[in-house]
């Protein structure tokens, strides 16, 4: 009795399943509308690379008018590199004006699918690289940059001369920020220390965490990281009262008494250009990076926290400094 | 610098971490120890870890009561353990796939209402530590034993608890000969059924307080697969520990601590490269286990559903 | 494949059944997905539609359905031989990381030689790499009584791990070796030596191996002593051993050879689909969790390597599918996982009807005829 009942319930599904397959609707996009897409490795609300492109595009929205102007769809968590594939092909196909390909692994794919969709425009970071296709454009984060402005901050702030690093893997954007950051400290006091660890995961919350009470063991009273498992040695950070230096997106509301300052990419300078020049009939074949002097890259200081005024200026005479060209970051 | 790693302060941190980290493992390792003791094999437990992380941290966010957090995923683990049960015990699926079903919908499911609910990263107030009255100013050993958070005293307390139920008691008696030989304990009375439902579901609830200790003790954050593979290793640490509490224990303590070793080198400068670093805990599991030939049998009803016969 | 004799049209119409079983389950769990896309505010219908489409709404949709379904074969291949013989692999993960890397490193060293060679030194350097990676776990368990659960699990965390030292060290591509962003991936394989395309989508030549695999595995385990002594291992070990099977080596075999399918999965997938390494620093990142995923398809295909075609191909769509619902209706990625797993659950809890009439029929035909093989499902009775 009970099997037939649930043998129904089904087929009455599976019926209306099938039904609505007749019933499709073809929605023709409106000429002036425009439409992006975009495929992402992590969640929207990583607080970190993910989330920095979803708040990119929402800001986008409501400059351009909101959604009636600008449509924007994504898949978030496509860390399956050959899923993200078929995401991009996808939305390819189904005529996005612009296709962000928003993580440096998903670049093969789109080498291989720009091709075949000679009239959209495909864009790939982080990386300078658009393979020399005209549908392609490129773009990365000099988050050498913000990284050295973070790291001379935290030179001048430390007063136990140690200075921790929580890292993924020690790789791409993670590796970058973190010379970058290694770099600023030297150059403002060498005789800070500082301890690197790379935790072999994006995911691993607990060992960012137990890695930076490692740190704290050791005597740092400032600590950085990037990625996305972070938020577990910020929640260190917080208990042990020591300094944190963010990057990537905003990371001052996790724990507004100690976050120092973030770097924050905003990727709508980048996204502006290229919009532009694909309404313009220039669908790629240009690389973009975001930096200090665009804008792209923006150091937010936690309005929280009581930022030494003399540390303050000194950070933005470093952040001058490097958009002016006078101060050239050395990198391994 | 290697000679760098020999110091009063990296043995502490070692030590100390390795005692929080172990944590969750204790947890999850002792629950799965008991369905496994009665013939179970749960592969689900870092779903379950997961949907009690995101309880625990979501009630305790939202009331203020971290008890009532605790408490929400204690509850949350033991419906998923008795969704298990139903599965394999009167469904009688083959336990490692159903536990693999469980396992993504956990990830799933915790991911969906932490966006749906939460929308962002957020932090909490978690239970804060308890320093035992004299015993935690003794230099050193009172940092590493006696400074640590409630679930954390908790965790070392259910090992011996856990053998005492499992060797001590009629009920661990009956547990054992569930799992050793189903037909014998069913002709002598025993609830084969009863006894599989009562150890899943134990073991979902104590891998629900493994999430809890994550999410609201010892790293007071939720964010989307924050396990990261812990359930996993809990279930290798119960083989490792060949189903005793006492040898899960010592699993959990060695992988956590090598884990925390990889970190100091790290710090000091060890050259090696860091991937080979974080490999360690992982192959030094295996070598340990391999230089200790171990005799003992797995529970011999183990991953096998139990109908009667008529 | 039972040998077909006179039977009664309500045993025919009764195994039929048993075969659609998984997709009634399958059914049953989007019902329960239905349910869920409501509370988000999404009409089910649209989603689900949208899932068909994806799966086997286009040529182009199938294509990828199969692309998918080639390494969940593959490694489900693998499974059916270790479960058989009663040991657990569920380092498939690591398995295929291990194969993939070795077939990598053939296609990136002997550039010189023609491409249908390369191709298959390739392939049988995953295969290798596979068997080593699953060889080991089996001897620690044979010699050392390491149990494999344990070691598979923590040997898909060091392959992890090797994989991102070799791909950002070592074996990093010399151009990105000069760049800032330093992506870890290798250099990418010569047009030459990608696995040719069936026809003009993403279909490469690894689903017809696949398949052609999947007869040879059928062979193996049913028309050769070394399929015979494996199962009868993970029959009954004691009987084995006294039937004078030398049990340990049965056991390293299985696992190992469990290992080599896994390997090769990974092979097609850098040279059917990737055409180079690249790594997301987690294992799934590459293999697409086919590790654990071809593990359900092969219970869906009741450890049976013909069925598992079947299976694999109806798992590879839901996996496709749910991406495209993703798309079409926005929903969060995460639900497309946690539909997944009660897939998986309902799939497997269902099994209980087919082993019902399974019995059924065994008491209706009385003995009289042969006895239909015993799926894996069934040792609960040997073992009881």
């Amino acid at each position: 009795m009970k099997k037939s009942l649930w043998f129904i319930s089904v087929l009455a599904l599976l019926s209306l399943v099938l039904s609505a397959c007749g019933t499709q609707a073809e929605k023709p996009a409106a000429p002036e509308k425009f439409r992006v897409a975009v495929v992402m490795p992590s969640a929207i609300n990583d607080l970190a690379f993910s989330q920095s492109m979803y708040d990119a595009l929402v800001r986008i929205q409501t400059e351009m008018g909101g959604p009636e102007k600008f449509e924007f769809v994504y898949s978030d968590g496509m860390f399956v590199v050959d899923d993200a594939a078929a995401a991009i092909r996808d939305y390819a196909t189904q005529g996005y004006n612009l296709v962000i390909a928003h993580g440096s692994q998903y670049g093969s794919s789109l080498q291989e699918i720009a091709p075949d969709f000679p009239n959209t425009s495909f864009a790939w970071g982080t990386t300078v690289d658009t393979f020399g296709q005209p549908n392609i454009f490129a773009y990365e984060a000099a988050s050498h940059e913000g990284g050295y402005v973070n790291g001379v901050l935290a030179a001048t702030l430390t007063k136990s001369k140690v200075i921790g690093v929580v890292g993924p893997i020690e790789t791409g954007d993670a590796k970058l920020y973190v010379d970058g950051f290694k770099a600023g400290v030297m150059a403002t006091d060498p005789t800070v220390q500082v301890n690197v660890n790379y935790i072999g995961s994006f995911s691993d919350v607990a060992l960012a965490s137990e890695a930076a009470t490692t740190h704290i063991a050791a005597g740092a009273d400032a600590m950085t990281g990037t990625a996305q498992m972070v938020v577990g040695a910020i929640g260190k950070a917080k208990e042990a009262n020591v300094l944190w230096f963010g990057t990537q997106s905003n990371q001052s509301s996790l724990a507004p008494n100690i976050v120092v300052a973030s770097q924050v990419y905003h990727w709508e300078v980048v996204l502006r250009e290229m919009i532009s020049l694909i309404q313009n009939g220039t669908l790629g074949g240009k690389s973009f990076t975001a930096n200090l002097a665009n804008g792209g890259e923006v150091i937010e200081f936690n309005p929280d926290y009581p930022l030494d005024a003399n540390a303050k200026a000194l950070a933005e005479k470093t952040i001058q400094g490097i958009v002016d060209g006078s101060i050239k970051i050395s990198l391994p | 610098m290697i000679s760098d790693l020999f110091s009063v302060t990296v043995l502490i941190g070692i030590l100390a971490s390795g005692i929080r980290l172990a944590t969750p493992y204790l947890y999850a390792a002792i629950g799965e120890t008991f369905s496994q003791k009665s013939g179970v094999l749960n592969l689900g437990v870092e779903g379950q870890m997961l949907l009690g992380a995101f309880a625990a941290f979501y009630v305790s966010l939202n009331t203020g009561s971290l008890w009532l957090g605790l408490l929400t995923a204690m509850l949350v683990g033991a419906l998923m353990g008795l969704a298990m049960a139903y599965v394999t015990v009167n469904l009688q699926a083959q336990q490692g796939i159903s536990g693999i079903g469980f396992y993504l919908f956990g990830l799933g499911m915790s991911d969906l209402l932490f966006q749906r609910l939460m929308g962002t990263v957020e932090t909490v107030r978690g239970f804060p530590k308890i320093y035992i009255p004299f015993l935690s100013d003794i230099p050193g050993i009172g940092e590493i034993f006696f400074s640590q958070n409630i679930l954390v005293y908790g965790a070392y307390l259910l090992v011996p608890l856990a053998w005492f139920v499992l060797n001590k008691t009629t009920l661990g008696l009956k547990i054992r000969a569930v799992g050793e030989n189903p037909d014998a304990a069913d002709s002598l009375g025993v609830n084969v059924g009863r006894i599989r439902y009562f150890t899943i579901i134990l073991g979902g609830t104590l891998s629900g307080i493994a999430g809890a200790s994550l999410s609201i003790a010892l790293l007071n954050v939720f964010q989307q697969n924050m396990t990261s593979g812990q359930g996993f290793i809990a279930v290798a640490l119960v083989y490792f520990g060949a189903w005793r509490p006492a040898g899960v224990l010592g699993g959990a303590l060695l992988f956590s601590m090598v884990n925390s070793l990889q970190l100091w080198m790290q710090v000091k400068s060890v050259p090696i490269p860091s991937d080979i670093a974080v490999m360690l805990p992982y192959v030094l599991t295996i070598l340990v286990l391999v230089a200790t030939v171990s005799k003992v049998r797995a529970p011999s009803a183990l991953t096998k559903p139990f109908e009667r016969e008529n | 494949m039972p040998a077909v004799k006179k039977r009664p049209p309500r045993e025919w119409l009764s195994r039929l059944l048993d075969s659609l079983l998984p997709v009634f389950a399958t059914l049953a769990a989007l019902f329960i997905g239905a349910v869920m896309l409501l509370f988000l505010r999404v009409n089910p219908l649209e989603a689900y539609k949208a899932l068909w489409d994806g799966a086997f709404g286009s040529s182009n949709a199938i294509a990828e359905t199969l692309v998918k379904a080639t390494p969940l074969l593959l490694v489900a291949l693998g499974i059916c031989i270790s479960f058989r013989g009663d040991v657990i692999n569920i380092g498939g993960e690591g398995q295929m990381i291990v194969g993939a890397i070795l077939a990598t490193w053939v296609g990136l060293t002997f550039t010189t030689l023609p491409g249908w060679l390369v191709i298959t030194f390739a392939m049988l350097a995953g295969f290798l790499g596979g068997a080593l990676w699953g060889g080991i776990p089996g001897f620690l368990k044979a010699y050392f009584n390491v149990n494999e659960i344990l070691s598979t699990v923590m040997m898909n965390a060091i392959a992890v791990q090797l994989m991102n030292y070799l791909l950002r060290g070592p074996m990093i591509d010399p151009a990105q070796a000069e760049l800032a962003s330093k992506i870890p991936q290798t250099a990418p394989l010569l047009d030459v030596f990608r696995l040719p395309r069936l026809v003009p989508t993403r279909l490469h030549l690894g689903a017809l191996i696949a398949v052609i695999l999947a007869i040879l595995v059928y062979i193996l385990l049913w028309r050769t002593t070394l399929g015979y002594r494996i199962r009868a291992v993970g029959q009954n070990p004691h009987a084995a051993r006294y039937a004078g099977i030398q049990v340990q080596r049965y056991m390293v075999l299985a696992l190992l050879l469990s290992g080599a399918f896994s390997g090769l999965a990974g092979a097609t997938q850098v040279y059917g689909v990737n055409y180079r390494m690249i790594t997301d620093g987690s294992a799934s990142g590459f293999t697409g969790s086919a590790g654990f995923n071809g593990i359900v398809a092969a219970l869906f295909g009741q450890l049976h390597p013909i069925w598992s075609i079947p299976a694999s191909v109806l798992f590879g769509a839901l996996l496709v599918g749910a991406n495209k619902m993703q798309r079409m209706v926005q929903v969060p990625s995460a639900l497309v996982i946690a539909l997944n797993g009660l897939v998986v659950v309902f799939v497997v809890s269902s099994e209980i009807w087919r082993r019902r009439r399974q019995r059924q029929r065994l008491a209706a035909a009385d003995h009289e005829e042969e006895e239909p093989p015993r799926a894996e499902t069934g040792r609960a009775e040997a073992g009881a």
